[in-house]
């Protein structure tokens, strides 16, 4: 780098440049802000959503599985699982687990009462309607 | 070493290699269980392992942080740390909240251990990488913050530089995104929105800043350019890192609830993105080849360029291969994004931690530099190493490629786990790229304990 372009000029940049990216990150932060409750599906944030998501981190099925695409990458997608399986295979699938299937990847037994069941069902279904530009490209998840 | 406080590094870095053995460890495990996937259960569940292998990958590169500023900043410095023993004492404590932390992931049910822990008062646990229990995550911003009062202190009462001044903005950026671990809404969206303030903006936001100051560092002292020349460059790269980066956290705001203006601006901004690593790379060859001397420390030397190509490589590349959203949308939450997740964290953060313990580790065992015969056989640890995860890399992005064209692109997609079946050659390729990674770990260890003669005194 020429010699005319000092450190101090640098240093200038980069305070110039912090400063402009975290106002308009903030900026843009509102606006997303503002916008959500049209595509966030908060309407429907019920008691049995908000302990089905309690239910969700609590087991750390995140561990295993994505949502909404984020998460670990071991076993299927479970943003559109409600939609794909709907809430009575749920249910009976976290009752069914573990499979003990030789050799094939094991999702454990949680002991979930019929009542945290429908929460987390509830959960999966709340996080299905969340609009997400149409992600994931199909039912597969 | 040139003042007595710095030994306090030491500890530091013997953890931080020690917790690394620990992640690879569970690594394996979980590569295993990709295929078998029985293996260990019910004794160690997938996810399980997955929470010791990152958290561990992530406190062990904190206690290298750490380290790197207890042995910098009182030599850039110049002038004693202001406590020494509130280091040693920070550095048990964090030791001991970090092991009982594992323990408690291994031992106990998470839904427990979560009860146990008071995440019913605040809840926080059982998000991606925030998995830890409350008082692990309150620890961790107390000992970040009595950290970063010592180094603070330290550098106000001595000479300023402007590498010691983009470590400590990298450091205190690390504790305050930190913060919004603790925020965690019903709202999935507003949730995830925020956790990534966390994620994205510490490795492609104030961690490279502590990765630039790192690196600027160990340049310096092997190739004796001037610092004036460095300083700006480092400057300049962080400056673009800003740019780039902040918005650039955008590329995770595709698909998850926000709105779809986010695709023009994540992706925009985020292909800009490499350009800081690309500059960090030629920065270091750069420096390299204008050396003023020739620093007996060959390995360091090696160390240094190897972070500039693999996180150019890992970050730069793998990043952009999936980071603008038409492709995004396709290879979103597949192996794709854990091979690029392994080549960064691997090429930015593991290296430049190993490059600064390469450089500091003699120092603080009372040599210029190890002898030859030990530098050789870190080298071989260090291509073993990289190497192997360069073919990690490879092997999950050829798996990630089918399962995305098998589950998400094909007219007639296919269920997750029949296209995980599939590609399972993938899985055991890679999981024998790393048990060479784990050999290339243990002769890196072995050439600690390689004596052969010594060279000068430092
Ligand atoms: C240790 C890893 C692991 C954890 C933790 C885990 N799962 Fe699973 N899950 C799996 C695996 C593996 C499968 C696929 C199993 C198969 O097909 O045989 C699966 C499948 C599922 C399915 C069926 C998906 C489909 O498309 O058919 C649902 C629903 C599910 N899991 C829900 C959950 C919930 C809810 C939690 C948290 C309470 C959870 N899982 C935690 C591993 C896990
Ligand atoms: C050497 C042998 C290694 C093996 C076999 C291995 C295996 C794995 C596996 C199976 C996962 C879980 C992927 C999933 O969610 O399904 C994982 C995650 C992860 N590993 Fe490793 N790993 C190894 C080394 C490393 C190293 C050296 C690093 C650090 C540089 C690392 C960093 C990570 C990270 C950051 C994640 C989370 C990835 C993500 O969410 O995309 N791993 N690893
Ligand atoms: C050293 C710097 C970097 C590190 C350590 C890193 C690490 C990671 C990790 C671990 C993930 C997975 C997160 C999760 O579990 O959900 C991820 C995701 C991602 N990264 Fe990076 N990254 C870095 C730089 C970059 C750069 C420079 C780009 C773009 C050019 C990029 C683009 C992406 C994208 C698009 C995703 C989302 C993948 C998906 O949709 O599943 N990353 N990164
Ligand atoms: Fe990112």
């Amino acid at each position: 780098m020429s010699e005319s372009f000092t450190k101090s000029t640098a240093r200038n940049i980069f305070w110039g440049a912090a400063v402009f990216s975290f106002l308009l990150f903030l900026a843009l932060t509102f606006d997303t802000t503002a916008a959500l409750p049209k595509r966030d599906n908060r309407a429907n944030l019920t008691p049995e959503v908000v302990r089905g998501k309690h239910l969700w981190e609590t087991n750390n099925c995140i561990g295993c599985h994505t949502l909404l695409g984020e998460g670990a990458y071991f076993a299927p997608e479970l943003g559109n699982v409600y939609i794909r399986r709907g809430g009575d295979f749920i249910k009976a699938w976290m009752k069914a687990q573990p499979t003990g299937a030789p050799g094939r990847r094991q999702m454990p037994q949680f002991n979930l009462t019929e009542e945290q069941l429908t929460d987390l069902v509830a959960f999966l279904k709340y996080a299905s309607e969340i609009n997400t530009e149409k992600w994931p490209p199909n039912i597969e998840g | 070493m040139q003042y007595k406080s710095q030994a306090v590094a030491k500890p530091y870095f013997v953890a931080a290699i020690g917790l690394f053995v620990g992640q690879i460890v569970f690594g394996l495990v979980m590569g295993l269980q990709y295929v078998v996937g029985d293996f260990l259960f019910p004794a160690i569940p997938f996810n399980v392992a997955r929470m010791v292998h990152t958290n561990l990958l992530i406190v062990w590169l904190l206690f290298g942080f750490m380290g790197a500023a207890y042995y910098m900043v009182p030599e850039e410095s110049e002038t004693e740390l202001h406590s020494p023993k509130l280091a040693l004492i920070l550095f048990w404590v964090f030791l001991v909240a970090g092991a009982l932390t594992v323990l408690g992931y291994l031992m106990v049910p998470y839904a427990k251990l979560a009860e146990m822990t008071g995440n019913n008062l605040l809840p926080t646990m059982g998000r991606e990488f925030l998995e830890q229990p409350l008082i692990t995550k309150v620890g961790i911003v107390v000992v970040a913050l009595a950290f970063l009062y010592n180094i603070s202190m330290t550098v106000l009462k001595g000479r300023k530089t402007s590498i010691t001044m983009v470590l400590l903005l990298g450091l205190w950026g690390l504790a305050v995104f930190f913060l919004f671990s603790f925020y965690n809404p019903a709202n999935l969206v507003l949730d995830k929105f925020y956790w990534w303030w966390v994620v994205h903006l510490w490795v492609e936001g104030v961690w490279e800043l502590i990765l630039g100051a790192l690196l600027a560092f160990v340049l310096i002292k092997v190739t004796g350019v001037d610092r004036e020349v460095i300083e700006k460059w480092l400057y300049v790269i962080i400056a673009m890192t800003i740019i780039t980066g902040v918005i650039g956290t955008g590329h995770h705001y595709f698909w998850i609830g926000t709105p779809g203006y986010w695709q023009w601006w994540g992706s925009a901004f985020s292909a800009l993105e490499p350009i800081p690593f690309f500059m960090m790379t030629v920065f270091a060859f750069n420096m390299v080849n204008r050396r003023r001397r020739d620093h007996p420390n060959k390995v360091a030397t090696l160390w240094a360029l190897g972070t500039g190509v693999m996180a150019f490589l890992g970050a730069g590349v793998w990043g952009f291969l999936h980071t603008l959203a038409p492709v995004n949308y396709y290879t979103h939450g597949t192996q794709i994004t854990a091979a690029h997740g392994h080549m960064a964290f691997y090429g930015a953060y593991v290296m430049v931690v190993l490059t600064i313990i390469s450089y500091a580790m003699p120092m603080l065992r009372g040599r210029q530099a190890n002898s030859n015969k030990s530098q050789v056989v870190e080298m071989w640890g260090f291509w073993l190493m990289t190497v192997s995860m360069v073919f990690i890399t490879l092997f999950l992005t050829a798996a990630g490629i089918l399962q995305t064209w098998l589950q998400r692109v094909s007219s007639t997609p296919m269920p997750f786990m029949q296209a995980q079946d599939q590609v399972a050659i993938f899985y055991w390729a890679r999981e024998l790229a790393g048990v060479i990674f784990l050999i290339g770990l243990v002769v890196y260890l072995f050439s600690f304990f390689i004596k052969g003669e010594e060279k000068a005194k430092a």
